[in-house]
């Protein structure tokens, strides 16, 4: 219906396709899952892209000027970087000039962006405000028709796509949704998209603006349709809708806006408009503005990078714990809540070693809890596995809460209810102010499984399961994963004997973003079962003598335990602790001394971040209050999620375990030594690239442009049909990261550092397109660190250029614990004295 | 035990918590939230003790005079106090709930740039809370119910940089100006009925109640009906319910306890408090049952087909309100006290705890709980279900019935009967003589008050249906005053010029004020057409509370003498003049709506700048 090509105009298809690629591509918010916000743009270098998205959707993609010129003259930016970053794109400079615009003149207004123009016409012609006029029926009807358990009563042919339900519902009824007879009349015998246009647009050279302009009057509806459209089956109750369906319905809506005020006496407006189309997306002329902008942002970004580079360059030769077999290994998420984690363990016991790998444990596969009907993804979003995890005799059935079931809502129960439960919530709410506890509607990581429950790993038998799914790994499934886990991070041999697998979730309530909080790599769910599963995998005898075979040495006394970290509580859970032999019990009660320790520690170093916390409290009081924020009703800021990040390191412990870097850095292990041919980095990379890079960037631009990219505060949020939140009651879904959690991120993007000879990362790049995308254009900033000559090299476009960091020798910090009272901003790069 | 000296203490505690709140510098939350905590505690605190004691000590009820704020022979208009036990439990309701909510705001508004404006609004709207449900006479009542309203308007608008927001604060502001309607006719109408500023204290003496009503049984309904009308308009019932969940545009806790729990059990409050007096009108009583069960059953089946949290909520709370209305019909007060208690923490509570609501129900679903399916509604033939499902949908038009059957007629009205601003001159000019010259005067004095009425009405309607030159609509809004005075000096009597001169004592330096203002903002911005949100505040803060405090006095809200004016002036209104009391009536509305519309299209809206992004109009 909609494929043929328009008289004179680009075929509807193409257009719908266009559109779809630019909304924003946010999942409903029980799959939460951070992505590059500008993923459309991608295609074009970094600062093209940000320009161009400027220009077409009028998007701010970088700090506004006067945030740069403060870091200026704070000393944040200094002048020597500026300078020579604005002599790097102007071969030949008039500094003058240069600092004159970038320091003192004033900024010209923004143009008018492209989207927008055609459509914000109809209120110049016909007096008319289509978005006042079509959206408040028009995202009631969306939000009735996809809603995913609000409602009490479903909607009416809820089985049919989208257009056909409406149909249905017109047809087999006596009221209407349309004002006039006359759209009834178009919906009802079928009028096509092309047929609606031809009515209200009247020609084809316009009918693309024009629909732009109609889509992105809503992004978030009309970039959850077409999430929908093209994963039907993320949602719990499917719906069949389609970006078609929507944009001819608005269509209709328009219609029956302008019938209703002046019946069929009017000219479509391509009668009326002036001009010319315009080109979409926009062309940006590239002037002295745009590359103002882009030197303040690099100057913004080098300068942060390059102490840390001269910080990376100056890693001690003497390897911590040389010779002697470490107390315990630890295996954490690559994750940048675990950067500090990881180093505060590595205080408690100096012994030990930690190591970072993405926080599924390559481990894939689904798992269903006791009691449950739906599989949830244990696994990156993008992996499809083959394998499923069932949890057995799981104690965490569904507590339920009258509170929450809409059932308070009918008349006669709701009258019932009204007058006893309502006293009760009163008593709830004051319990609730004076003393946060956990309830049936905290989303607990501690939860996701029960730590009693036992788990079916191991293959019975081959049947598959329902769902094309094999219930349980074979010995020779479970080798392979263990040898991928630990060869990627070099733990071949010597390992301690007890090796912790630490997963990691998060807490909150009253947070409708909580699957942001867990871990990306399990498909924002906390990663208890992956961890546990993967330390079950590894300590089976069977698996470890295929590994002896393959080059990874277990010894015999080494046994692994799976664990959980809560990230927002800083709580530790163990799993299986019965399973550990008795010679190491006492080992482990240590161990798990020296983690409450760290995890301490942690909770006052990120404490520091929370204003409302006073600092020079006792640790185990500061730990106590952070605890609390993540069952407080009135918290929103549980966590402080991955604000701040900027930094990857791929490399070993040695290269940073010296630098102090204020919880900014994903840490993904790695030993160049055992990999010299780049196999492991080129999974590593393949896995690292997408997931950090899209963490990264959509803070970056949810900080940039809370408004249009990020969700705005999250204070008057309403959650509509558990799909997504919109402010009050007649607004468009938020899509993107609420003001609350990037406040306090600095815009910068990520800074991967590989301990790898440069030619090697070049081979992995060229191999693999999808990834090479991210640092040729410049998504994400690549340098090499040569692990013989500790000579460091930065990618740029398509090859390694060499890199001198000229940053001053490095602040020395004595005691880290004199973090706690740092106050709340950044701190620079600092080399901790007492580890190495 | 003198009650006399502590009654006024829960009016002067939020009071005096409002103006210290006024003072400290914006950034500073600790003082601004401490100060908002201890006004709401030291009140709890107060009230818990005076309760336990009242109730010991008998439970009478109390009429405190509190003091005549303005006096002349024929007229007073006394700040009075009234206590019993409708007071005492909707004053423990608001105490509770306001602690509650003030404690859960300082953490929540944490770094929020208007937290400063959050907790003096709140404040200001627990003092208008308590001055109602403490209120002994109609005009304190009105005192209080207009400082709500205002702080409505002003929590609606918290986010003034979007457009929605502020949008639906001017829609639910010119809603709840209808119910200002019922509250000033009652007012009136009562004035001449007891031929005295009627007390509540009188109105529980069934004796005397009873005998007025005999005498004025017109009278006596008329005043009922404009209650019931105020009462409805502030609860959300039928036709007006739309303007709840529009309502729920600030951050979470200031919903919960205006829409959720205080602001829209106040209609239940007035209903409960003005009991005595329509209890005997039986027809006053079907009317109650009837739009309470009407709301109720609408309200239920909009609530149902709701995919938004909060607006199912509020679908769900008007409902409630509705079988609450039924309760007072039947005569069971005291139930209704319950139920009104009841819903408003429950109520409170879920909007809380609504973000909650996706972890808790995407969890209910994982562990395969089926979903609640309407079982009895099978039963009902497909046509009409689905009938049920589009009008429920479309929320019965009650938002387009809104806004086309009342708003727009009289903004048509407005353009069609403003003829120029220079007749309007010469109209004036012409007015003066008239009532200058002897000879025309008592010709007038038959229909003239009518006349200029409907002058000043035409007035108010121009500035009303105004959307271009902001001073011309300034002008216009001041005209008013201006001739609504004039047509009551065929009223007044000669010995009691002081009332037409307090009246204008409030309106004029306001006038001047702003059209100075204007003048000045004219200057730099072109303010010719006011179709767009102009968004000044962020620009210009202080001009804008400036601006905002001379708009309310000219629209004689209770900051100025204006407002006494008013109420003076409705008192000229001799009692046969119906007519005259509609047009001035509706000339006060329509004048504020347009005040406040200038100002929200002046001040409030999306602001763009290089440092702050702007929303998306449909955010």
């Amino acid at each position: 219906m909609q494929n043929n090509p328009l008289p004179g105009g680009t075929p509807l298809r193409t257009i719908l396709e266009k559109i779809s690629h630019y909304l924003p591509t946010q999942s409903p918010l029980k799959d939460f899952i951070h992505h590059n916000t500008l993923h459309a743009f991608q295609d074009l270098p970094f600062h093209k892209a940000l320009d161009t998205a400027a220009a077409t959707f009028g998007y701010r993609t970088r700090l506004p000027l006067s945030a740069y010129r403060a870091m200026y003259h704070s000393g944040r930016i200094s002048k020597e970087r500026l300078v020579r970053i604005a002599r790097k794109t102007d071969p030949q400079p008039d500094e003058k000039i240069w600092l004159h615009w970038l320091l003192n003149k004033k900024q010209d207004q923004d143009p008018v962006p492209v989207v927008g123009r055609v459509r914000s016409q109809m209120q110049v012609y016909y007096h008319i405000n289509p978005d006042k006029e079509v959206h408040p029926l028009l995202f009631r009807t969306l939000g009735a028709f996809l809603d995913q358990g609000v409602g009490i009563r479903e909607f009416p042919f809820d089985g049919l796509p989208f257009l056909e339900a409406i149909r249905a519902i017109e047809s087999q009824g006596k009221a209407s949704l349309f004002r006039t007879a006359e759209a009834r009349k178009l919906l009802l015998d079928g009028s096509d998209i092309p047929a609606l246009l031809q009515r209200l647009v009247g020609d084809a050279a316009w009918y693309e603006a024009y629909l732009f302009d109609q889509q992105f009057a809503h992004p978030g509806w009309s970039g959850m349709v077409v999430q929908i459209e093209q994963h039907p089956d993320q949602l719990f109750r499917k719906r069949n809708i389609s970006l078609a369906g929507l944009v001819q319905f608005e269509l209709l809506l328009e219609l029956d806006a302008l019938c209703a005020r002046y019946g069929t006496l009017w000219q479509p407006l391509a009668a009326l408009i002036q001009g010319e189309p315009p080109l979409i997306p926009a062309e940006t002329p590239g002037g002295r503005w745009e590359r103002v902008m882009a030197i303040w942002q690099e100057a913004a970004e080098w300068e942060y990078y390059d102490s840390v580079l001269s910080g990376l360059q100056e890693a001690p030769q003497a390897l911590a714990g040389n010779g002697a077999r470490a107390s315990f290994d630890a295996l954490f998420c690559i994750d940048d809540r675990e950067c500090s984690l990881r180093r505060w363990t590595e205080k408690a016991d100096p012994g030990c070693r930690t190591w970072g790998t993405p926080g599924f444990f390559q481990v894939p596969f689904m798992y269903r809890p006791s009691g449950t009907v739906y599989f949830t993804k244990a696994c990156p979003a993008p992996v499809e596995p083959g394998h499923l995890i069932e949890e057995k005799n799981g104690r965490n059935a569904h507590r339920s809460d009258a509170h929450y079931t809409n059932r308070s809502h009918s008349l006669i129960i709701g009258w019932m209810i009204a007058q006893t439960l309502g006293f009760w919530s009163a008593f709830r709410l004051f319990l609730n102010i004076f003393r946060p506890a956990l309830s049936p509607a905290t989303s607990h990581s501690f939860r996701h499984m029960d730590k009693e429950a036992g788990l079916q790993i191991g293959r019975e038998d081959d049947s598959v399961h329902a769902d094309g799914l094999l219930r349980g790994f074979s010995v020779e499934e479970m080798a392979a994963s263990t040898e991928s886990l630990l060869k990627s991070i070099g733990l071949v041999e010597g390992l301690a004997p007890l090796v912790y697998v630490v997963g990691h979730g998060a807490s909150s309530i009253n947070n409708t973003h909580y699957a942001g909080y867990d871990c990306g790599a399990c498909s924002g769910r906390p990663g208890s079962v992956n961890a546990r599963v993967a330390a079950w995998m590894a300590n089976q005898p069977e698996v470890r003598s295929l590994l002896l075979a393959k080059g990874v040495h277990i010894p015999d006394d080494t046994h692994f335990v799976g664990a959980l970290h809560d990230t927002t509580r800083d709580e530790m859970e163990y799993y299986d602790e019965a399973g550990i032999p008795a010679s190491l019990q006492e080992q482990h009660r240590r161990n798990k001394a020296s983690f409450l320790q760290a995890l301490e520690h942690n909770a006052c170093e990120r404490a520091r971040r929370f204003d409302l916390i006073h600092s020079h409290a006792a640790p185990a009081r500061i730990h106590a209050r952070v605890k609390r924020r993540s069952v407080s009703l009135f918290e929103p800021r549980p966590e402080l999620n991955h604000a701040t990040n900027a930094l990857c390191l791929v490399g070993r412990r040695q290269m940073s375990r010296h630098l102090f870097l204020d919880r900014r850095a994903f840490m993904n292990s790695y030993d160049p030594e055992t990999d010299a041919d780049g196999t492991m980095l080129s999974n590593i990379l393949r896995a690292l690239t997408p997931v950090a890079g899209g963490i990264n960037l959509e803070y970056y631009f949810s900080r940039t442009d809370n408004q249009l990219l990020g969700a705005g505060t999250k204070l008057p949020h309403n959650v509509m049909g558990l799909l997504g939140v919109a402010n009050g009651a007649d607004g468009d879904l938020r899509t993107g990261l609420p003001a609350q959690m990037v406040e306090m991120h600095e815009p910068l993007r990520l800074l991967v550092v590989v301990e790898q000879k440069p030619e090697v990362i070049e081979k992995v790049l060229k191999a693999h397109p999808p990834t090479r995308e991210w640092y040729q254009n410049g998504w994400i900033h690549l340098v090499a660190l040569d692990p013989e000559s500790r000579q460091l090299y930065r990618f740029v476009v398509d090859h390694f250029e060499n890199y001198t960091p000229e940053s001053a020798p490095l602040p020395l910090m004595q005691r880290v614990e004199q973090v706690f009272h740092a106050g709340n901003g950044d701190l620079p790069v600092m080399r901790i004295t007492h580890a190495s | 035990m003198n009650y006399q000296q502590i009654i006024p203490f829960f009016a002067l505690i939020p009071l005096a918590a409002f103006g210290i709140s006024l003072l400290w510098p914006k950034r500073n939350e600790r003082l601004i939230s401490t100060t908002a905590f201890a006004g709401a505690a030291l009140n709890l605190v107060a009230l818990l003790s005076f309760l336990l004691l009242w109730w010991f000590d008998g439970h009478r009820s109390l009429d405190i005079h509190e003091s005549a704020l303005y006096r002349s022979e024929s007229y007073v208009f006394m700040l009075e106090f009234f206590m019993d036990r409708v007071t005492a439990v909707f004053l423990l309701l608001g105490s509770l709930l306001v602690f509650m909510i003030t404690v859960y705001s300082r953490y929540y508004l944490h770094r929020e740039p208007g937290y400063k404006r959050f907790f003096n609004t709140i404040l200001f709207f627990f003092l208008g809370f308590n001055l109602t449900v403490m209120a002994g006479n109609y005009e304190t009542l009105f005192l209080g119910w207009e400082c709500i309203g205002l702080s409505s308007f002003l929590l609606i608008a918290f986010y003034r940089d979007r457009y929605l927001p502020v949008r639906n604060a001017v829609k639910v502001f010119s809603i709840y100006r209808i119910g200002d309607v019922g509250i000033l006719m009652a007012m009136w109408a009562s004035h001449h009925l007891w031929q005295e500023n009627i007390s509540f204290a009188r109105l529980q003496d069934v004796h005397f109640v009873d005998q007025g009503i005999a005498l004025h049984g017109a009278e006596g309904l008329f005043i009922a009906i404009m209650l019931l009308l105020a009462a409805a308009v502030k609860s959300a019932q039928l036709p007006f319910s739309s303007w709840l969940p529009r309502a729920m545009e600030g951050p979470t806790p200031s919903s919960a306890i205006f829409y959720g729990s205080l602001s829209v059990h106040l209609g239940v409050f007035l209903l409960l408090r003005t009991y005595p007096f329509w209890e005997h009108q039986y027809v006053m009583r079907v009317l109650t049952g009837v739009l309470g069960a009407l709301t109720a059953l609408f309200a239920r089946l909009i609530a149902r087909v709701q995919s938004s949290v909060k607006t199912q909520i509020a679908y769900a709370s008007i409902a409630q309100i509705g079988l609450i209305f039924i309760e007072i019909a039947l005569g069971m007060p005291l139930l209704a006290l319950w139920h009104t208690a009841g819903n408003a923490f429950l109520r409170t509570y879920q909007l809380l705890v609504s973000p909650s609501v996706v972890s808790y129900l995407i969890r209910e679903q994982l562990f395969g709980l089926p979903p609640r399916r309407a079982r009895l509604e099978r039963l009902i033939p497909a046509p009409l279900r689905n009938t049920v499902f589009v009008l429920s949908l479309k929320e019965w038009n009650l938002d387009a019935w809104m806004s086309r059957l009342v708003f727009h007629r009289f903004k048509w009205a407005g353009r069609k009967l403003y003829i120029g601003f220079f007749w309007w001159l010469a109209a004036a000019v012409l007015t003066v003589w008239m009532i200058l010259t002897p000879a025309v005067t008592p010709y007038l004095r038959g229909l003239g008050a009518e006349v200029f009425s409907g002058f000043g009405l035409v007035s108010a309607l121009a500035a009303f249906a105004g959307r271009r030159r902001a001073r011309r609509i300034w002008l216009q809004a001041a005209l008013v005053p201006g001739w609504v005075g004039l047509a009551l000096t065929l009223n007044i009597s000669t010995q009691e010029p002081g009332h037409l001169l307090l009246y204008w004592s409030g309106v004029l330096p306001a006038a001047l004020g702003g059209w100075l203002l204007l003048n000045q903002i004219g200057r730099n911005h072109a303010l010719g057409s006011l179709f767009e949100y102009r968004g000044l505040a962020a620009v210009y803060p202080r001009t804008a509370v400036i601006f905002l405090l001379l708009c309310l006095a000219m629209a004689g809200f209770p900051i100025t003498p204006t407002f006494i004016g008013e109420d003076l002036i409705f008192s000229h209104i001799r009692e046969d003049q119906y007519l005259l009391a509609i047009l001035n009536t509706l000339s006060f509305i329509f004048s504020g709506i347009a005040l406040i519309r200038l100002y929200a299209r002046l001040f409030l809206g999306p602001q763009s700048d290089a440092d702050t992004p702007r929303a998306l109009r449909s955010s």
